[in-house]
Parts: structure tokens; C-alpha cells; sequence
């Protein structure tokens, strides 16, 4: 009996100790979440997503800028990074165990270790020095290439996990090598690889080091992919540490914003996860 | 008789290992041929050498030749998707395709290389069907998922897809071995139907099947070939010691 009860006592120390450690999670989480909420949420109007910044000292006016420039980056670095990304997992999932794709591997797992600072600074040697101006283009590199090794290795898992008796079946049909490959394992795989995109957009949704010097920011509307454009992170950047309290507020409202862009993204990804397989 | 395929030296190598050696066999045309042996003998090596299934294995080499009507399938202008066309495989586990319905199963042969003509598309489906004897539990619900078949019904249909594709020759590597009494039983009937139109080669470690359902038995014992021969001879007559052995269940 005594040993009963102290099982009891031990599991209750226990339950009690692992409600601590959930709760020292989501503190921080929900403060974040209330402050951004109740800082930004005042400076949210329909100006933010239709007016670029009004000069300081004027009131008013939005990151309608950011928001589209943004949206224009993570557009081209998808372009570049999610393609590079899969065609390289499925090299290392048709090649296992060939020397270049532990080559690749090993270099995708050091490129998604590399601080995206790092990342910005090699774009802007391998972009901006050359073309003699920070640019759009440039921030989209940095980016993608922060995209490609995430998208690579979530693509490989789940390529990993799609039975090989389904690859031989539509083999011994008489279906080539990469019809195969492309039609049968990829699709089958196609759920967690859309989830896994989803996920790395909505992580470089939010980088703002690797844009620093290569993107810069615009005040403006960014007209052309070779010259400086406005993103969201970098303009929460640029008007926090600002000395006016209408772009402090502005930059408040960016920030709930991209918080929501993230949270909605990383839900539509677990969602689609959730869903039956596809091929 | 024809010879449908003949199997001349072949030997298949994994990296260091040997696991065909030096077999030479007769495959006749319209009849079927069981490939029995203990486990590890190599008998679904074999199998899998006669459609080029090895090619997709890095380590592994085959040496010898395998004449399909009298041209070599190794030989370097043959291409092994044109052969798996004509040399269709059923595999232990049915495998439909997990995401398609019953309908385009079938037609996956076709659907995945990209030359279904789509006018033909039905009766593709019907007479495949029929000839497995699935069409009467199907043929109402022809859109459902292939997954909602039974495990039985799941390998006829994994046959249908393999003849709809209109091969000469189909390779069964132990095509029963996953499912219940009552189905394999469906699966031999259906051998036997099929060997009017083509050529069978099955692979089984139940002797019993391979004396219901062959006319020629081949017995493989560590990657080489022991006896081959008439099914019947083998089983009550064999040459070999070993064979006799392993028939009457000493060993394996």
C-alpha cells in the first residue's frame, strides 16, 4: 500500500512539473502575441494596406509598399528555392548512397545551419557587388537560398517514406525511370512536400538580416527587381528603431501583420497535412 | 512447343554476393513454370532478371542472357521499359495504386506513360476485369478507391493491370502468399485460365501450389539451378537427391 501511495505522490510531482514546462513555452508565445496585438492593432486601418508611409512628422499612412514587396520576394525566391529544393531531394532519393548525393546532403545541412546574415552577406557579394546597387533580385536570392535546404530535406523524408513496391509496380507496367519518379513518388509524396514549402515560406516570411544589405528597403513603391525594394520585415526594422511615434506605430501594426501571415500559413500547412494522401 | 524464353548462363551478382549462378533454363511458351526452392535461393532473383527489375539496383550485375522470342534483353539496344511492357510482373503484397480509383488502376499502365488513347480507355477496363473474374464485384463502382477491395480482390486487380498492358509474358513472384485460402484459390483458377494467352512464370514456396498450378517445375537451391523439369516427374519421380529432399520436406 505504501508503495501505492508513493507512485502517487511521484506522479503527481510529475504531472505537475511537465505543466510547469508547458506553460514556460506558451508564456512567452502568448505575451509576444498580446503585446503585438495590443500595441499594433490600434495602427491597423485600411490605410496600412493601401498607402506607402507618409514622410515624419505626418500622420497617418500604411506599408501598402512593404506588404506587396514582400509578397514580390518570396514569390521570386520561392521560384528559384522550391524547385532547386525538390529536384535536389529527388536526386538524393533516386541516387542513395551515391557519392555526390552525401555530398549534397552534407552541404544542404550546412547551408540551413548558416546565420541568414551569412546568407545575406553572400548575395549581396554575389549580387550587389556586381551590379553596382542593392536590388530586389538580390533579396530573393538570399532568401531562396535560405528556402532550398528546408524545402531539400523535408522533400527527401517524405520522398524516403513512399513504398518502393509502388515505384516497382509502375515499373513493371512499362513506365520509365522518371515518369515514374515524377508521377508515381513524387505525387505520392506531394502532401508533406506541399506542407514543408508552406512552412519554409512562412519561416522567410519573417527573415530580416539577409535583406539588410542586399534588398535595403524603399520608402517607396520598388518599380523595378533591380532596384531597392520596401519589405515588410525590414520597414518594422527600419520604423522601430525610427525616433517618430506614428512609424513606431506603423511598425507595431507591420508586425502584427507579419505575425499573422506566419501563424496562417504554418496552419494551412498543418491542415493540408492532415488531409488523406493524394496519389 | 516454344521456347518463349530461354535463360542462358545467366548469373546475377550483388556487390560481392553470387546469387545466380550459372543458371541455363527453358521457359515454354503458354505453359506455367514454378521457380520453387527454400528461402534465400534465389528464386525471386531470378524472377525479377527475366523483366530487368535489377537495373534499378546500384550493386547490382548480371552476366549470361535472357532470349525473349530469340532477341537478348540485356543486350545493350534492348530497352527495359519496352520489355517490361511485354514481360508484366504481380508482386507478393497487392499494390494497387493507393490514390486511384479501380477504373484507372487498371489503366495505369497506359494512364503513367502517357499513350492512353482515351476512346479505348472502357473497354481496356472491361475485358481486363472480366479476365480476372473481378468485373461482376466491380463493375459497379468502377470510380471507388482500390484501396476499399478486398486483399484478394486487390491482386486480381494488380493482374488485370499487368495483362491490360497486353504482355506476352507475366511473372508472378509468390502472388498468393499474402492472402487468405479462398483467394488464393481464385488466384490458381486464374493462372490456369490464363496460360491459354500467356506465358507464367511463378515463383511459390508452397510446393502444393506449385504442383496444383505448374507444368514445369524448377528447383533452386543456393542460387543454382537443381532440376527442372516436368511438374509431375519432379514431384514423384525427381532426379536429384536434393530435390527429393526438399519435396518430401527434409529440409527448407
Amino acid at each position: 500500500m505504501n508503495g501505492m501511495v508513493a507512485r502517487s505522490i511521484k506522479n503527481a510531482g510529475m504531472m505537475i512539473l511537465m505543466g510547469v514546462a508547458t506553460l514556460l513555452v506558451l508564456t512567452p508565445l502568448i505575451l509576444i502575441f498580446f503585446h503585438i496585438v495590443k500595441e499594433g492593432a490600434g495602427a491597423i486601418n485600411l490605410d496600412f494596406f493601401t498607402q506607402i508611409p507618409n514622410p515624419p512628422g505626418e500622420s497617418g499612412g500604411g506599408m501598402a509598399n512593404g506588404l506587396v514587396g514582400s509578397a514580390i520576394l518570396l514569390f521570386m525566391a520561392s521560384l528559384f528555392g522550391i524547385p532547386t529544393g525538390i529536384f535536389g531531394a529527388l536526386y538524393l532519393s533516386e541516387y542513395e548512397g551515391n557519392r555526390l548525393a552525401n555530398i549534397i546532403r552534407f552541404s544542404a545541412d550546412v547551408l540551413s545551419g548558416v546565420p541568414s546574415i551569412i546568407t545575406g552577406l553572400v548575395a549581396y557579394t554575389l549580387i550587389v557587388v556586381p551590379m553596382h546597387g542593392f536590388s530586389a533580385l538580390a533579396g530573393a536570392v538570399a532568401l531562396g537560398l535560405i528556402i532550398i535546404p528546408i524545402v531539400l530535406r523535408t522533400t527527401e523524408e517524405q520522398l524516403k517514406m513512399v513504398p518502393g513496391t509502388l515505384r516497382e509496380a509502375s515499373l513493371a507496367l512499362g513506365v520509365s525511370f522518371w515518369r515514374t519518379t515524377l508521377q508515381v513518388t513524387l505525387r505520392s509524396a506531394l502532401k508533406g512536400i506541399v506542407t514543408g514549402i508552406l512552412l519554409s515560406i512562412a519561416r522567410v516570411a519573417g527573415e530580416t538580416a539577409p535583406l539588410l544589405f542586399t534588398t535595403l528597403g524603399n520608402q517607396f513603391w520598388g518599380r523595378k527587381l533591380t532596384e531597392p525594394m520596401a519589405a515588410l520585415p525590414l520597414q518594422i526594422f527600419n520604423f522601430a528603431i525610427s525616433p517618430y511615434a506614428d512609424w513606431h506605430r506603423l511598425a507595431w501594426a507591420g508586425a502584427l501583420v507579419l505575425v499573422v501571415i506566419m501563424f496562417g500559413l504554418s496552419l494551412v500547412a498543418r491542415l493540408f497535412g492532415r488531409q488523406k494522401p493524394m496519389a | 512447343m516454344t521456347n518463349k524464353i530461354k535463360i542462358q548462363n545467366l548469373n546475377v551478382y550483388f556487390g560481392e554476393t553470387h546469387a545466380i549462378k550459372d543458371v541455363s533454363l527453358d521457359v515454354l511458351q503458354n505453359r506455367v513454370t514454378a521457380i520453387i526452392g527454400p528461402s534465400g535461393c534465389g528464386k525471386s532473383t531470378l524472377l525479377r532478371s527475366i523483366n530487368r527489375m535489377h537495373d534499378m539496383v546500384a550493386s547490382a550485375r548480371v552476366t549470361g542472357s535472357i532470349l525473349l522470342d530469340s532477341t537478348d534483353i540485356y543486350d545493350r539496344s534492348s530497352n527495359p521499359v519496352l520489355i517490361r511492357r511485354r514481360v508484366g510482373m504481380v508482386f507478393q503484397k497487392p499494390n494497387p495504386f493507393p490514390a486511384m480509383s479501380i477504373y484507372d488502376n487498371v489503366i495505369a499502365g497506359y494512364k503513367l506513360s502517357g499513350r492512353l488513347v482515351r476512346a479505348d480507355a472502357d473497354e481496356i477496363v472491361e475485358s481486363s476485369l472480366k479476365r480476372v473474374a473481378l468485373w461482376d464485384e466491380v463493375k459497379d463502382r468502377l470510380k471507388a478507391n482500390a484501396m476499399e477491395l478486398s486483399g484478394g480482390q486487390q491482386q486480381r486487380l494488380c493482374i488485370a493491370r499487368t495483362i491490360a498492358v497486353k504482355p506476352d509474358v507475366i511473372l508472378m513472384d509468390e502472388p498468393a502468399s499474402a492472402l487468405d485460402p479462398l483467394s488464393t484459390l481464385k488466384i490458381e483458377e486464374l493462372i490456369e485460365e490464363l496460360k491459354d494467352k500467356y506465358t507464367i512464370v511463378i515463383v511459390t514456396h508452397n510446393m502444393q501450389q506449385a504442383a496444383r498450378v505448374s507444368d514445369i517445375t524448377a528447383f533452386f537451391y543456393l542460387g543454382e539451378l537443381i532440376e527442372a523439369g516436368d511438374t509431375r516427374t519432379i514431384f514423384t519421380n525427381p532426379e536429384k537427391k536434393q530435390t527429393e529432399d526438399y519435396i518430401t520436406g527434409r529440409f527448407g
